[in-house]
């Protein structure tokens, strides 16, 4: 069965196949193998980025390097308490005590949720950058149907309005959905668009009679009932609530349909090669609209967790930027579903250890912000993090890039 | 100039892609590089053209050592390289082109087009090129396009030509005018490195023949000294036959027709007008034609892929010119698509995924929704050994394969179902002599087993080797039919668009 062990076709020939989307490209990337080195080195090098940054927003640290040459020990000794300050503040704010873990879990849970809908749509090979309006979609349904109803039991209301913010997400997933496939416009365009019409006419909403809170002249909304709310976990004194039970439902029923169900076959051929999936017969545009309201099926679904686990009304501005790191965590787990659980819990617990670091010390929680973009931006370069760590590449690396040069001449 | 390579060794993690390489290419010497696609031919010329470095052994010049550190260096010493795939910017035109990088100015740093369009014209005339120093690069036909290559080297004073796989993209015309191009070269005393795996090619224009299998030099040999048949054998390392044997074909019942069939291309031109065929069962019919005469827009609507204008495309009785490209597939057609990466792979899905792209919504492969990856994994074993799909496991990405062994991966999934008609187009385009022989013996099985197979080919070796009934296409029409064992000049001549009538 096996080669003779000189044949390596796949090297001696590096050029790649001409004609390949950036779309499949970029998914083939996102998912190669072996990736997990490369994402903690990622984590690691951000790591050290921020602590430089830590050094430089302490005016009295920075004051010790101005004699660095006189009293070297004082600036390292100062850099060193300053980092080790910050991110000890930061480790016990995401896992010191108990409400530090019920904060992480609280701040990971609609990032999980809404990275999940964002990694099925990479997956499918879909850019869904609107996921933030999809979460205000699904949070303003959910929402209403949480404050205008009253008199249900638990057991019929909390399902009712969570499936609302479903449905809503997924309606807001479907527009860019079928544009796609019965127009071909882009997903990045129109889901950017939608977003801004979802911020619009939220606070428009939020304004009128309908939503507003009586006796209030700022748009706030009435409070959803006690039966719409997901229950908490551990007691009143935490925060934390039953949407992360949701969340990891959620993120083992993605696995599911996309590693074992037909349907997430033909999402994944769709996303990975359209043009093979159109010749065996697999019907794209269908999985591009699925795949799409799924997706936002999932982000309406955080928007809904945030809505009635954790502020119970709506406010403008109510679902954060939650949408957009929700991109950011689906980059960062890889566009796998198990990848995302753990994503969003890292990005959880920098958000919730962040609050904690710029209580107890000077240090901003922008440098969180940063920290997570950093993240980002090494795990979306491989090379770089392999350069400045000197991995061999997978397989391209080598001899992959004189190639494509040609004349050099 | 003399080039000689010693001992060349190249090493991959994992693999030896050459070892202990010696070649020695003469002045004015055209010289074949035979061998199997991942035999280290590519390896050996980037290493010669200063992409990768040689772990071992020496380069020589005119009997000096040189290094190469870059492609740079290289083309300093004379050495020019025509890629598989053409450097050219396709909006740009061919004087443009071929000065790009070595521009000659005027003052003040202006662009002299003038002396790169004489320049142009001048190589052209004197190499026989029939290049128009003015046209768009992306106007011209691909043989043109691999001459404006050419020029680029000449121009940069190349005196050792090397062309990758030259003929992979051209026309048996355009393939004998780059042979006779290659022999004005040579005339001049160029010499030239010919890369290929077509046997064919290599006895009427080399004058030396190096093969390599497996990273190694298997031998060295001239064209009045050996044969195809022993060059076969020297790449494959066992006798191979050339022209797999079959029967007679004794054709039943038609079970394709298609009649008055208008398809138009994805610009809107007319590419398949009024064209009409019948293919029965047992026999193969192949649709022989120059690239780009609407074989591709056929094939496309006969699979459902595209609507066609007009006509209709009957299956065993079954009208089938408006179904989807689903149900055309679950009505008894397998189809062997011309771009198997493109169409028929997916390539960062295993071999069991591909092996069930189309069938992994039926039993056994799935019950309503629920997939069965135990079901899927053992019958892709089966089907692995079954038609000799050489992959560490049916659980490696696709994409790691050989392209022979990605083509049977495709034609495993396609004759593993129940089918009435197969259709394969260019089945063995870029295959090497072992694979096409596979490939070749599995579509005469389909036929023996009753199948109506069509083949569309560009290839005239394989119309010839496969067809029970040959069918010439050119600029969307059916231009005559010959019977298999036809003439084969006058069905080259029916492919460049000589008329049937004229022809015969």
């Amino acid at each position: 069965m096996t080669e003779p062990a000189v044949k390596a076709p796949e090297v001696s020939e590096p050029t790649p196949p001409p004609g390949r989307s950036f779309a499949s490209r970029f998914l083939e990337e996102l998912t190669s193998p072996s990736p997990v080195l490369v994402t903690v080195l990622a984590i690691f090098t951000a790591l050290v980025v921020g602590a430089v940054l830590i050094v430089f927003s302490d005016e009295n640290v920075l004051s010790t390097w101005g004699y660095f040459f006189a009293a070297p020990g004082d600036a390292l000794s100062a850099s060193w308490n300053a980092i080790t300050a910050a991110y000890g503040a930061l480790l016990s704010g995401a896992v010191g005590s108990g409400s530090a873990l019920s904060e992480t879990i609280v701040a990971a849970t609609p990032l999980m949720l809404a990275g999940l809908g964002v990694a099925l749509g990479f997956r499918a090979g879909l850019f869904n950058i609107g996921a933030q309006g999809q979460l205000i979609a699904g949070g303003m349904v959910a929402g209403f149907v949480g404050f205008a109803i009253h008199g249900l039991p638990v057991f019929v209301h909390l399902p009712l309005a969570l499936a609302a913010g479903f449905l809503g997400g997924a309606a807001w997933g479907f527009i860019p959905g079928i544009l796609k496939a019965t127009t071909g416009a882009h997903e990045v365009i129109t889901t950017i668009m939608l977003n801004y019409v979802a911020i619009n006419l939220s606070l428009y909403l939020l304004a009128s009679s309908t939503f507003r809170r009586p006796g209030r002249i700022d748009p706030i909304s009435k409070i959803v009932a006690v039966p719409s709310r997901l229950p908490h976990l551990a007691g009143q004194g935490y925060r934390l609530h039953a949407g992360i039970i949701v969340a990891l439902l959620a993120a083992v029923a993605v696995a599911w349909l996309l590693g074992r169900s037909t349907w997430g076959f033909e999402l994944r051929a769709a996303g990975a090669n359209p043009a093979a999936a159109l010749t065996a017969g697999i019907d794209i545009r269908r999985a591009t609209v699925m795949a799409m309201v799924l997706s936002g099926a999932l982000a309406g679904l955080a928007g809904a967790g945030q809505v009635l686990g954790v502020q119970f009304s709506l406010a403008p501005g109510f679902s954060g930027q939650l949408g957009f790191d929700a991109i950011t965590v689906a980059l960062l787990g890889r566009a796998n579903p198990f990848g995302v659980v753990l994503a969003a819990l890292l990005f959880g617990a920098l958000r919730a250890g962040g609050l904690n670091m710029q209580a107890s010390t000077s240090t901003p929680i922008d440098i969180v912000a940063v920290i997570q973009s950093l993240i980002v931006i090494f795990v979306a370069a491989p090379a770089l993090v392999r350069a400045i760590y000197r991995i061999r590449g997978a397989r391209r690396a080598d001899t992959g890039a004189p190639v494509s040069k040609g004349w050099g001449g | 100039m003399k080039l000689e390579l010693k001992g060349i060794t190249k090493r991959f993690p994992g693999v030896v892609a050459n070892d202990s390489i010696d070649l020695a290419v003469g002045e004015g010497e055209i010289h074949a590089l035979l061998g199997e696609n991942g035999a280290g031919k590519t390896t050996l010329m980037n290493v010669l053209y200063g992409l990768y470095h040689a772990d071992e052994g020496e380069i020589l010049i005119d009997d000096e050592p040189v290094r190469f550190a870059s492609p740079a260096d290289a083309i300093a010493a004379g050495i020019g390289m025509v890629h598989q795939h053409f450097m050219l910017v396709p909006v740009f035109t061919v004087a443009e082109n071929a000065v790009l990088g070595i521009e000659p100015t005027r003052r003040a740093g202006l662009l002299d087009r003038a002396r790169a369009r004489s320049e142009v014209r001048q190589l052209s005339r004197r190499f026989g090129l029939l290049v128009d120093p003015d046209a768009m690069v992306e106007d011209l036909p691909v043989g043109v396009q691999q001459r404006v290559e050419i020029i680029k080297a000449l121009l940069r004073e190349a005196r050792l030509l090397i062309l990758d796989e030259p003929t992979a993209v051209l026309t048996p015309q355009e393939t004998e005018d780059l042979f006779s191009i290659m022999r004005s070269l040579q005339k001049s005393g160029h010499s030239v490195l010919f890369i290929t795996h077509k046997l064919k090619e290599v006895l009427p224009v080399a004058d030396r023949i190096t093969v390599l299998r497996n990273g190694r030099v298997v031998g060295s040999t001239v064209p009045d000294e050996t044969s195809e048949q022993e060059l076969a054998s020297m790449m494959v390392g066992r006798s191979v036959l050339l022209r797999v044997p079959k029967e007679a074909a004794s054709p039943g019942e038609t079970v394709l027709e298609v009649d008055g069939l208008s398809v138009l291309d994805d610009r809107g031109h007319l590419a398949v007008d009024d064209l009409s065929l019948r293919v029965r069962a047992g026999e193969i019919v192949a649709l022989a034609g120059v690239q780009g005469n609407g074989q591709t827009e056929l094939v496309e609507a006969l699979t459902g892929l595209v609507p066609p204008l007009a006509g209709s495309v009957t299956l065993a009785g079954r009208r089938l010119e408006h179904a989807s490209p689903r149900s055309v597939l679950r009505s008894g057609v397998a189809h062997v698509p011309e771009d198997r990466i493109k169409d028929g792979l997916v390539a960062s899905f295993s071999v069991a995924e591909n092996l069930v792209l189309n069938t992994y919504d039926t039993a056994p492969f799935a019950r309503g929704p629920v997939m069965d990856p135990d079901a899927v994994h053992s019958s892709a074993t089966e089907r692995a050994r079954e038609f000799d799909i050489r992959a560490p496991s049916v659980d490696v990405e696709v994409s790691t394969l050989s392209g022979g062994n990605q083509q049977k991966v495709i034609i495993a999934r396609e004759l593993s179902r129940p089918i009435r008609l197969l259709i394969a187009s260019q089945p063995t385009r870029g295959l090497d002599v072992g694979s096409i022989e596979y490939v070749h013996r599995r579509i005469v099985e389909a036929r023996d087993q009753g199948d109506a197979v069509l083949i569309v080919s560009s290839e005239l070796d394989e119309v010839m080797a496969l067809a029970d009934r040959i069918l010439v296409m050119f600029r969307g029409r059916i231009v005559g039919e010959r019977p298999g064992g036809a003439d084969r000049d006058e069905i080259g001549l029916l492919m460049a668009g000589a008329q049937g009538e004229v022809a015969s």
